[in-house]
C-alpha cells in the first residue's frame, strides 16, 4: 500500500527491470503495479479510467479479498434467516437492544446483504477486469517467440560461462537441440538462443480464475432456480410431488412452480437404532426410511431405502431424510359412544431422547352426551422410554420405543380453526376452550400405556392410546446448475495446481567469438523468484552443452571473474 | 458378540496407553531439543560473522562433480560448470544460521537424539491412532479428540518427511514438539471422548476423504505457520543489524542460529502454496458431501463460513506475496491470520458455535 518509505526491494526491482528490458518482463502476465501517487488529470473519463485501474489492480483485489473474509464473519456468529429462521426469532426476542441495529445492517441475512454482495461483485468485476487483458497478453505471448537475450547475462539469477573451440553456430545448434529436447520453446535470436518453458503456469492461473467465475454464476443460477420443501410423512402415508402436498415450500425467485418433477412415494417403515450402552447411550446409529416409490405420474412401483447420506434422486430432484419422530395412534369416542376420530398424530421431538409434544385436535363430528356439537383438544406429551412409575418425570430415557407412555390433558370448546388464521398443528390454542376437570376439580391429566383409555368426565366420551407409528420428515429439493458448479470446482483445482506447481522460466545461451579466437559461451536462466530449481536446471543444461562444446584447454572457467559487475569479456560483442 | 466388544475395548485402552506413552517420549524429545539449544548457545563459531555480513550480490558459486554417462557405457566424472546464483532482487543476501546446535558437537548430539526420540514418539503415537481406528472400525477422526491426535501425528509426520528429504527444517524441532505436547495435553484432558460409533450423518466414505484432507491441510499449514512466525522475528533481527542496531543477547543467540529471513519466507510460501490446492479440494469435497447429506452443497453453516474465510485469507496471502508493497512482513501477517482462521475453524467453531458440524461429544 504505502510507497512513502523508500523501499529498497522496489528500487532494486526497478533497477532490474530496466536492465533486463523486454527479456525480464512478461514472465507472467501480471499487470504492472501503479502507485496511488499518479492521480489523473481532471475530467470524467480520466476519473473513470483511474477508478477502473484501481479496481483492477492487485492491491485493491487484496483489500477486497480481505473485506470478503471479514464480511463473512458476522454470518457465522449471528443466526441467519437462510439457515434457521426460528433461531433468528429467538435471538431477536432475546436481544431487543441490538436487533434494530443488526436489522439495519442486514446482519440476519449477511450473505444476501447489499454490502456483502457489493464486496464480491466488485471482486469479480476486478477479477474479470484483470483476467481479460491477461488472457490477451498470454495469447500474444503464445503466438510470439521467447524474447531475445538481455545485454548482460551476468545480471540474471543463474549464470555460467566457459570458452570452447566449437564455433558459435555449432554451439547455437547444439543448445537449440538440447533445450528443445527438454520441451522448451526456443529459437535463435541474434547471437543467442532464447528458450522458454512452463507456459502452463499462466494457463493454469487463467483457468483457475475463470473457473471461479463459473462457480459463482452456477451458484447464483442455482439460487434463482432452486426450490426446497419439507414434508412430514407418517408410516403408511404417502407423498406425491405437487406443491399442495408440502408442509412448507421455498423457491428461488425465478422458479416455475409447474416444473415440479412428478413422482410419489409411500413410507412403509422407518427404522432407527440407537447406541444401547456406554457414555454415548442414545446416540443414533442408523436411520433409514423404507419407501415404495414410483417415478412419474403413473410409474411402476419399486422399493427404495432413503438414508441420511443417501438421498433418493429423481431426475435432479433429491429427497433427503432429515428428521423423524413418533406419531401415537389415538381414537376418540364422543358422548354417544361413537368413534369420531382415529388417527396417528405426529408429535415433535423436543430433546435427543425424543421426548415429544404436540396436540390432538378433534374438529368435526364430536357431540357431547346431550348431542351438542363441540370440539375437543388434547395437549399430548409422549416419551418412547418412560423411566418407570413413581420415579419418572415425563422425560424420555432413551430414543427407542421401549416403554412408551402418552400423557394427555383435555379441553373442549372452540379450537379456533374457523377464525381463518393459520394454526400450528402442534400447538393448541386454549384461549376459547375449557379444561376437563377430574373429580377433585383439578385439571384432568392422565398417563396412558398402549391400549389404555382416558375417560372424559361427565360422560363426555373417552380417548384411547391405540398404538405407535413413526414418522419421517423429508426435505425435497432441486438445485439446478450444480453440475456446472462441480465442473468449475474441478477446473479450479486443476488450474490452481498448474499455477502453483509449474515454474515458468527462460534460458538464454549466448555464443560469440572471443578476442583469442575461442568461442565464449554464456548461459543464464530467469524464473519467478520462488524457483529454487532454476540453477540446478541450468547446470544440467550446461553439462549437456558442455559435452557438445567442451571447455577449451587452458581456459579456466571465467565464472569467478564474471561475478564481478563487469560482464564477461567479449560477451557484449 | 460380547467377545468382539471386549476386544474393541482392549484396543481402545491400548490406544490410550500408546498416546500417553508418546507424550512421555515427546517430553524427552523436548528436553533433548532444549539441551541442543543450550549447548549450541555456548559456541559462537561461524555465527557472528556469518549472520552479520550483508554482502551486495554475494556470489555463491558451487562446483559440483557430476557423473555423465558416455557412449559405450563408460562413465566419466565431469566437472560441472560453476553456476553463479544471484539472490532475487530486494532480498538480503544473508546466509542461513547454523541451526540449533550452533555447530557444536554436543549440541548436535542432543539434536540428533531429539530427532530420534521424535521419530520414536511419532511411531508410538501413530500406533495409538491406528489402535483407535481399529477399536472403532472406522476412520480415526469422528470427534475432536480423535481429530487432535491424528492432527499432531500428521504434523510430526510431515516434519519428519521434510527432514528425510534433507530439507532444512531441524530448526523447528523444539517449537513443533512443544506444540504437539500442548495439542496432546488438550486432547487427553479436555477433549477426551471414549471410543464409539458415529452418528448416522457421518456414515459416509466422504468422512475418509473430506476430514483426512482437512487434517493434512491443517498440519501442513501449521508447519508453514511456524516458518512464518520465526520469519517475522528473524526479519526484524536482520533489519536491526542492517540498520546498525544491537539485538538483545537472547534474541541474538536464538535468532542467529535460525535460517535467514529469506529462506524462512520461501519455506513457508512453498509449504502454504503446496497445500492450498488440497485445501480447495477439502472444501469442495465437503460441499459434495453436504449435497448428499443435507440437501444443499453450500449453505453458510459456520464451519463452511470459516473454511471459506480461511481459503480467502490464504488466497490473499498468495496474492500478497506477488504484489509489490505487500510481500515480506505484510504477507507474513496475512499468512498468520489465515492460519488463525484455520485454528478458529477447528476449535472455535466446534466449541463456541453450533451448526451442522456439531457432532458426537464435541
Amino acid at each position: 500500500m504505502s510507497n512513502t518509505t523508500s523501499n529498497p526491494s522496489q528500487e532494486r526491482d526497478e533497477e532490474n527491470a530496466t536492465e533486463l528490458g523486454a527479456a525480464g518482463s512478461q514472465l507472467s502476465t501480471a499487470p504492472r503495479e501503479e502507485t496511488l501517487a499518479g492521480l489523473p488529470a481532471m475530467g470524467v473519463i480520466g476519473w473513470i479510467r483511474w477508478f477502473w485501474r484501481q479496481l483492477t489492480s492487485m492491491r485493491v483485489a487484496l483489500i477486497l479479498l480481505f473485506l470478503l473474509s471479514l464480511g463473512a464473519i458476522p454470518g457465522s456468529l449471528i443466526p441467519q434467516n437462510s439457515v434457521d429462521e426460528l433461531k433468528v426469532q429467538t435471538f431477536k426476542d432475546a436481544h431487543t437492544v441490538v436487533t434494530p441495529i443488526y436489522e439495519k445492517l442486514q446482519f440476519f441475512d449477511v450473505y444476501s446483504s447489499v454490502w456483502f454482495s457489493a464486496i464480491y461483485i466488485l471482486l469479480f468485476v476486478s477479477l474479470i477486469g484483470c483476467i481479460v487483458p491477461r488472457t490477451g497478453t498470454f495469447v500474444g505471448q503464445l503466438r510470439s517467440r521467447p524474447p531475445g537475450a538481455p545485454k548482460r547475462l551476468t545480471r540474471l539469477p543463474a549464470y555460467t560461462t566457459w570458452r570452447t573451440e566449437a564455433t558459435p553456430e555449432q554451439v547455437h545448434e547444439a543448445a537449440l537441440a538440447i533445450v528443445r529436447k527438454r520441451r522448451f520453446r526456443a529459437h535463435i535470436a541474434g547471437d543467442a538462443v532464447a528458450a522458454e518453458k512452463g507456459y502452463l503456469r499462466e494457463a493454469g492461473n487463467l483457468i483457475f480464475h475463470v473457473a471461479l467465475i463459473v462457480m459463482l454464476v452456477a451458484f447464483a443460477w442455482g439460487q434463482l432456480f432452486k426450490y426446497e420443501g419439507a414434508k412430514l410423512v407418517v408410516e403408511g402415508d404417502g407423498f406425491s410431488n405437487t406443491i399442495t402436498q408440502y408442509d412448507n415450500f421455498k423457491s428461488g425467485s425465478l422458479y416455475d412452480n409447474d416444473s415440479l418433477t412428478p413422482f410419489s412415494f409411500t413410507l412403509d417403515d422407518f427404522v432407527g437404532t440407537y447406541e444401547r450402552k456406554g457414555p454415548q447411550i442414545g446416540t443414533p446409529r442408523t436411520y433409514e426410511a423404507r419407501v415404495t416409490f414410483s417415478d412419474g405420474a403413473y410409474g411402476k412401483e419399486e422399493k427404495r431405502v432413503i438414508k441420511v447420506n443417501e438421498p433418493l434422486v429423481v431426475h435432479g430432484t433429491k429427497v433427503y431424510l432429515n428428521a423423524h419422530g413418533y406419531a401415537p395412534v389415538v381414537s376418540v369416542k364422543d358422548g354417544r359412544g361413537k368413534e369420531v376420530y382415529k388417527d396417528a398424530v405426529p408429535l415433535l421431538p423436543i430433546d435427543n431422547n425424543v421426548t415429544s409434544s404436540g396436540a390432538i385436535k378433534v374438529l368435526d363430528g364430536y357431540r357431547d352426551k346431550n348431542g351438542k356439537k363441540d370440539q375437543l383438544g388434547f395437549q399430548a406429551f409422549f416419551v418412547p422410554t418412560f423411566a418407570g412409575n413413581g420415579k419418572g418425570t415425563m422425560f424420555s430415557q432413551f430414543p427407542a420405543a421401549d416403554f412408551p407412555v402418552l400423557a394427555l390433558n383435555g379441553y373442549h370448546g372452540s379450537i379456533g380453526v374457523n377464525s381463518g388464521i393459520a394454526q400450528n398443528v402442534y400447538q393448541l390454542d386454549t384461549s376459547k376452550m375449557k379444561e376437563f376437570k377430574d373429580a377433585k376439580g383439578k385439571q384432568l391429566k392422565q398417563r396412558l400405556l398402549v391400549g389404555e383409555t382416558m375417560k372424559l368426565p361427565d360422560g363426555a366420551g373417552s380417548i384411547t392410546f391405540e398404538g405407535i407409528q413413526e414418522w419421517a420428515s423429508f426435505q425435497i429439493s432441486e438445485q439446478p446448475a450444480s453440475g456446472w458448479a462441480l465442473t468449475g470446482a474441478v477446473a479450479a483445482i486443476a488450474g490452481l495446481a498448474g499455477s502453483l506447481f509449474i515454474q515458468r522460466r527462460r534460458v538464454w545461451v549466448r555464443a560469440v567469438r572471443g578476442d583469442d579466437g575461442t568461442t565464449v559461451v554464456e548461459m543464464a536462466g530467469l524464473g519467478r523468484s520462488e524457483s529454487a530449481k532454476l540453477p540446478e536446471e541450468l547446470a544440467d543444461l550446461a553439462v549437456k552443452l558442455n559435452a557438445e562444446a567442451p571447455t577449451a584447454p587452458g581456459t579456466d572457467s571465467d565464472v569467478d571473474e564474471a561475478s564481478s559487475v563487469e560482464p564477461a569479456e567479449g560477451a557484449e560483442k | 458378540m460380547n467377545l468382539a466388544a471386549a476386544t474393541n475395548e482392549n484396543l481402545a485402552h491400548t490406544s490410550n496407553v500408546l498416546i500417553y506413552s508418546s507424550m512421555a517420549v515427546y517430553t524427552l524429545a523436548f528436553f533433548a531439543h532444549i539441551a541442543e539449544w543450550v549447548f549450541g548457545s555456548r559456541s559462537k563459531v561461524g555465527r557472528t560473522a556469518a549472520a552479520l555480513t550483508t554482502v551486495e550480490a554475494a556470489a555463491a558459486a558451487s562446483t559440483v562433480k557430476v557423473q555423465v554417462a558416455q557412449k559405450g557405457g563408460t562413465t566419466a566424472v565431469l566437472e560441472r560448470p560453476k553456476v553463479i546464483t544471484r539472490a532475487a532482487a530486494g532480498s538480503r543476501d544473508v546466509p542461513d544460521g547454523p541451526g540449533a546446535a550452533g555447530g557444536t558437537f554436543k549440541g548436535d548430539l542432543y539434536g540428533r537424539m531429539a530427532v530420534s526420540l521424535t521419530v520414536l514418539a511419532f511411531l508410538v503415537e501413530a500406533g495409538g491412532v491406528v489402535a483407535r481406528a481399529l477399536s472403532v472400525q472406522r476412520a480415526p477422526w469422528g470427534n475432536m479428540y480423535e481429530f487432535s491426535i491424528t492432527f499432531s501425528t500428521v504434523a510430526v509426520g510431515a516434519y519428519l518427511i521434510l527432514l528425510a528429504l534433507k530439507k532444512n527444517v531441524r530448526w523447528m524441532g523444539l517449537i513443533l514438539v512443544t506444540a504437539v505436547l500442548l495439542d496432546l495435553g488438550l486432547a487427553t484432558t479436555v477433549l477426551y471422548t471414549s471410543s464409539d460409533q458415529l452418528v448416522p450423518a457421518l456414515h459416509s466414505y466422504w468422512l475418509w476423504i473430506h476430514v483426512s484432507t482437512a487434517i493434512i491441510c491443517g498440519a501442513v499449514f501449521f508447519i508453514g505457520g511456524i516458518g512464518t512466525f520465526i520469519y517475522l522475528f528473524r526479519d526484524s533481527y536482520e533489519n536491526k543489524i542492517a540498520n546498525g542496531g544491537e539485538p538483545g543477547s537472547f534474541a541474538h543467540s536464538v535468532l542467529s542460529r535460525m535460517p535467514s529471513a529469506s529462506t524462512l519466507d520461501k519455506f513457508s510460501y512453498r509449504v502454504n502454496a503446496a497445500v492450498f490446492p488440497l485445501w480447495t479440494f477439502t472444501i469442495i469435497a465437503g460441499a459434495i458431501w453436504a449435497g448428499d447429506a443435507w440437501g444443499r452443497y453450500w449453505g453458510w453453516d459456520p464451519k463452511e463460513v470459516w473454511s471459506f474465510i480461511t481459503w480467502v485469507a490464504y488466497a490473499a496471502y498468495l496474492h500478497a506475496r506477488a504484489t509489490a508493497g505487500w510481500k515480506g512482513r505484510k504477507a507474513a501477517y496475512l499468512a498468520l491470520i489465515a492460519f488463525g482462521c484455520w485454528i478458529f475453524n477447528y476449535y472455535g467453531v466446534n466449541i463456541f458455535v453450533t451448526g451442522k458440524h456439531s457432532y458426537a461429544g464435541v
